[in-house]
């Protein structure tokens, strides 16, 4: 895309696929150790050292860097809570995470910055072309790939989109326009995925239809409806452009953040959301890249696991205030 | 504000639950947090989801919950452990339990027939002569109609939907 005021609306592009070894149970019916056995054979057919990935057992990560891990959305929050039998192939530059052994066998997942379904696609499908062609998936052809979860049948693809949408949940439509969206067999939810609450207005729009549905036609569904919801967002964008109370409230946000000297995870997501808006608008001179790091870096378990050691959530709050200081007043 | 639990200490942590449909807020420190189990990690993350997708199998396949010996050879689940967990326990599950699994499968997804790519074993087998495809099951007739008629009712084409209506109730009728 070529419009800069779309852009700023999407900050990711995830691709993910469910995968199951054919002749081994699901993973809720293994034990420890025979998830380490089927972690081993994907760790085998995945690990040719020319794709970049390294091989993680979660159990040797301590709990910050696993939460820190489901913080930048490598892998799910709840494959970070329990580490007995599971691993992670996880790439150098982490766009690429493989999840072992957490509600499926293998997910594969890609992330890609800004609205780029096709590329994150590709590589998708690359990763399970090589898994396919060495391993047994579970596959019928009335069902697709089997997965644990009957949700997931078929493409077994769930495709997402990260959006801020400042202004349409400002203009109390987002209960509207999740109804409209669940109509068209996609959801609209929060940063965090099933059940969570939306953070900075950020929300994830993603595919909930998985059989009977093509790879391609999922992705060029998301990306159309995608596309609609940033054209709304944008126009509604420019309104809020000439609202002199509401640019006040983002000169105000910049200010509390460039100058407090410690800031909750929460009133910092608030806060940054009026920034990234004010960015987007050219209100503010940030680049938009960083705004999006931040968002992450700001996290409680990023932040303790980038100082290497755990701290007290009044220290972190001292050390998210420094550190959004830092990026904001960089030129 | 103070915790709502020891009334002594500054409440940091504030957990909102809709149980139900009903809203509640709890605020405590994070000591009483901690001992009561809000891990300040997993605050915004939801946890236990599989019991929200128990909740996709609904109450129909339990009213046929007539056949409870009957267990994977594989992995030894029987349909109501599925049921209940609402997971599937391993692949040849499906085969096993295909006539009672299609129903919520039929309704999660709104049709039963995979359209999308195949893993390449699964190519070469179908490219390979085959005998002749088996003629569809009852229920997979069924599951097709049904999808063909919300398409007609999402269309607004009520007389093709009354239609087809007449066709599923006629198959069902059928011994």
């Amino acid at each position: 895309m070529n419009n800069p005021s779309l852009d700023s609306i999407v900050l990711s592009t995830r691709i993910r696929l469910a995968r199951n070894l054919k002749d081994h149970p699901f993973p809720a019916r293994l034990s420890a150790a025979e998830k380490s056995e089927v972690n081993a054979i994907v760790r085998d057919a995945l690990l040719d050292g020319e794709n970049g990935l390294r091989y993680l057992e979660m159990k040797d990560l301590s709990a910050i860097e696993a939460v820190s891990l489901a913080e930048k959305h490598l892998i799910s929050p709840e494959f970070a809570s329990d580490a007995a039998g599971r691993a992670l192939l996880l790439s150098e530059d982490e766009t690429v995470s493989i999840m072992l052994c957490e509600e499926d066998h293998v997910r594969i997942q890609v992330i890609e910055p800004g609205l780029s379904l096709e590329t994150a696609w590709g590589k998708a499908n690359a990763l399970d072309e090589a898994l396919s062609g060495r391993v047994s998936v579970a596959f019928d052809e009335k069902l697709g790939y089997l997965t644990q979860c009957p949700t997931n049948l078929g493409t077994a693809l769930r495709a997402s989109v990260m959006l801020h949408l400042p202004a349409l949940s400002r203009a109390g439509l987002m209960p509207r326009l999740s109804s409209t969206i669940a109509k068209l067999g996609l959801t609209l939810r929060g940063t965090y995925g099933e059940g969570s609450k939306p953070v900075g207005e950020i929300f994830q729009l993603s595919n909930q239809v998985t059989l009977g549905i093509s790879e391609q036609a999922a992705i060029q569904n998301l990306e159309s409806i995608a596309k609609q919801i940033m054209q709304q967002e944008a126009q509604a964008r420019q309104s809020l452009k000439n609202d002199s109370l509401f640019v006040d409230k983002i000169y105000r946000a910049y200010g509390i953040l460039t100058s407090a000297y410690m800031l909750s995870c929460s009133e910092c997501t608030d806060l940054l959301s009026l920034v990234r808006l004010g960015a987007a608008l050219d209100i503010l001179d940030i680049p938009i890249e960083a705004l999006n790091r931040l968002l992450t870096q700001i996290q409680p378990a990023t932040l303790q696991a980038d100082a290497g050691r755990a701290c007290s959530p009044a220290e972190r709050d001292v050390m998210r205030a420094q550190k959004v200081k830092e990026t904001l007043q960089r030129k | 504000m103070l915790c709502q639990h020891c009334s002594k200490e500054q409440a940091t942590t504030h957990i909102k639950r809709v149980v139900n449909g009903e809203a509640t807020e709890q605020h405590l420190c994070a000591a009483c947090a901690k001992k009561l189990g809000f891990d300040s990690f997993f605050d915004d993350f939801s946890l236990s989801i599989p019991n929200i997708f128990a909740g996709f199998f609904g109450d129909a396949p339990l009213a046929l919950a007539g056949r409870q010996s009957e267990r994977c050879a594989t992995c030894g689940s029987s349909f109501e452990e599925i049921v209940r967990s609402g997971m599937v326990g391993c692949a040849d599950c499906y085969k096993m339990f295909y006539d009672r699994l299609l129903p919520s499968i039929q309704r999660i997804h709104g049709r039963a027939k995979h359209a999308g790519k195949q893993p390449p074993q699964t190519v070469a087998a179908t490219a390979a002569p085959q005998e002749t495809p088996q003629a569809p099951t009852k229920e997979e007739k069924l599951a097709e109609l049904q999808a063909q008629m919300q398409q007609a009712i999402e269309s607004q084409n009520f007389e093709q939907a009354a239609v087809l209506r007449d066709t599923i109730k006629a198959l069902k009728e059928e011994a």
